[in-house]
């Protein structure tokens, strides 16, 4: 394989995406649906609840609506790559995926072309949701707002990566409904998207744990921090080895000679 | 090659004491009471930083410089005294028979005379900051509170906060001439550039009246409403006015909330989230940064008036209540 033909190969799958994204409007907006309902809705009723206590990287007081954005960016990035995932497993026996790994190019190249290119899409919703979040009154600094490109990219990949894993290894979580009940609710709730780990650990000291173990957490900080242009080592090394090791899980999972070729 | 080797390390000292010293010269300082540690906090206004805290009379509460900023007088509400700090080293130089639980006070522009509230008395103390002496002790309402003199020099104001009334004292004969009712517990008063109108908050009524200082009279009253936030908790204390006549900030209490108002159209334009219980505030010398009090949650925060946008708060000591910026 050489540049080129990696190329032409990404540029490819990298339409298509666009392509499917700009005639799949509906689907654009029931992603940006969601998260607002979460911004508008539930972060107005407890903009006064959550305990004051000034955290990183924030500099002082901010409003729970502002806490909860990059958490709600994350979520953007995990349904999408949840549910792009799981259609490329079910692509794999009936679609257009069959077709694609057909190609004469390496399948790692090929698998991770195809989870790149979903991720850059899910980048516009985002910045979609940010954008209605700013006129709704949330503004990170303006420089912030390209810090968290990156941020967002790794964690688009690694949430990605983990959803391959994830539905090619499990033939029981076929289903969306099964993926949203077993894997995206507890990640999203289990981490601290919605409330900071100190508040967490107000409640129980397990919870607490469960939340700084669960990586979703690290994509969050990350994106946080990010966004307001300050880095998160911690963070940053968890979510890139998470990437790497889902990543090469998932890729071994598409194997023909084992994963769910095989069942 | 020795000589000049020394030569050239003395110009780097030099030049970085120079750098270091003319950098001391241009940095702002904030000078913060803490009522429950006994403590002034300091803050230089480049770094963000608290560079020092130093002790001082028991409970200060109010805080104000003289004209030519190299004093600082201190209301030391539980010594009963105002302390009188030499701002070059920070020693407390004299200490002013203030009356009993001093807590605001004001300064005639004459830079002489001190004008304190003594919130147990119910009376107005005038002390000379030079010869030491108390000039007169003016009856008022029970509880006085706020303090303010017009830039003229002619009207000291008082605010009693049982009373719920705005007196007005005649510096020349120090005699209460007039009261003007406002609603409950008036906590400051803030006089306009030019001094033809008064600005008075009511803690528990929630509102500020504007007074025209002519005819002593009420002429528009501002109520804050503040989305998620119960009313009861909307309590304005400290106000402060831009020279330039555009903006008033409001500090609004356990609401943690510093109310942005138009000054000439008395429209709220904004609310700015700050640290918990704000009382005080104080601007630094060009009006582009504004400086709060936030007594419950212990620190300060920092408001950037360009972007009227909240960019730090910084910890001090225990209950921070006044705050002044020295250029």
């Amino acid at each position: 394989m050489t540049l080129r033909d990696g190329l032409i190969c990404f540029n490819g799958l990298l339409q298509r995406e666009l392509l499917r994204f700009v005639q799949q409007r509906s689907r654009f907006f029931s992603a940006l649906v969601r998260p607002l309902l979460w911004l508008v809705v539930f972060a107005s009723g407890f903009r006064a609840a959550l305990g004051i206590a000034i955290i990183e990287p924030y500099q002082t007081y901010i409003t729970y609506e502002v806490y909860i954005v990059p958490g709600l960016c994350a979520m953007i990035i995990l349904f999408n790559g949840m549910q792009s995932s799981l259609s490329m497993v079910y692509d794999r026996e009936m679609g257009s995926m069959r077709v694609l790994l057909v190609s004469p190019l390496p399948r790692p190249f090929l698998l991770m072309a195809k989870l790149m290119s979903t991720s850059l899409i899910s980048l516009l919703q985002v910045y979609g949701f940010l954008l209605i979040a700013w006129f709704w009154g949330v503004e990170a600094p303006l420089w912030g707002y390209l810090t968290a490109l990156p941020a967002f990219l790794l964690v688009a990949m690694m949430l990605s990566a983990i959803g391959l894993f994830i539905s090619a290894r499990i033939k029981q979580l076929e289903n969306f409904a099964g993926v949203m009940n077993f894997v995206i609710f507890p990640m999203f709730f289990l981490s601290s998207a919605l409330y900071p780990l100190w508040k967490m650990r107000e409640a129980s000291e397990w919870l607490y744990w469960i939340c700084a173990w669960n990586p979703f957490s690290h994509g969050v900080e990350l994106i946080r921090f990010a966004l307001y242009q300050q880095g998160n080592s911690e963070a940053l090394i968890i979510v890139a080895l998470v990437t790497v090791v889902a990543s090469v899980l998932a890729v071994r999972g598409f194997q023909p000679q084992q994963g769910m070729g095989k069942r | 090659m020795k000589p000049l080797r020394f030569t050239l390390n003395l110009l780097a000292i030099s030049v970085i004491s120079s750098a270091l010293l003319s950098s001391a010269a241009t940095a702002e300082t904030a000078y913060i009471s803490n009522e429950k540690d006994d403590t002034l906090s300091i803050i230089d206004l480049d770094t963000l930083e608290v560079t020092e805290t130093i002790d001082v009379g028991e409970r200060p509460r109010g805080i104000i410089f003289s004209h030519d900023r190299t004093k600082l007088y201190i209301c030391a509400s539980d010594s009963d005294t105002v302390q009188v700090m030499d701002l070059s080293d920070h020693s407390i130089i004299a200490q002013l028979p203030s009356g009993e639980d001093p807590e605001q006070f004001a300064l005639h522009p004459d830079d002489r005379r001190l004008y304190i509230a003594n919130e147990d008395d119910a009376l107005v103390t005038v002390v000379d900051v030079q010869t030491q002496e108390v000039l007169a002790q003016i009856d008022v309402g029970v509880e006085p509170e706020g303090m303010a003199i017009s830039p003229d020099g002619k009207w000291a104001l008082s605010t009693s906060e049982t009373t719920n009334m705005v007196h007005w004292i005649d510096t020349e004969t120090n005699q209460l001439v007039d009261n003007t009712l406002v609603d409950q517990r008036p906590r400051h008063v803030e006089f306009n550039k030019e001094g033809s109108i008064v600005w008075a908050s009511s803690e528990i009524g929630g509102t500020v009246s504007i007074i025209d200082v002519a005819s002593r009279k009420i002429q528009h009253k501002l109520s804050f409403k503040i989305r998620g936030i119960h009313p009861d908790k909307i309590q304005p204390v400290g106000i402060k006015l831009t020279d330039d006549g555009k903006y008033a900030f409001v500090a609004l209490g356990p609401a943690n909330h510093i109310a942005l108002v138009d000054a000439k159209t008395y429209e709220v334009l904004d609310y700015l989230l700050v640290g918990r219980r704000v009382w005080h505030m104080d601007f630094n010398a060009d009006q582009s940064r504004l400086l709060t009090t936030n007594g419950i949650s212990g620190d300060i925060s920092v408001i950037d008036i360009e972007d009227m946008k909240v960019i730090k708060s910084i910890k001090v000591g225990r209950y921070p209540w006044g705050v002044r910026i020295k250029p």
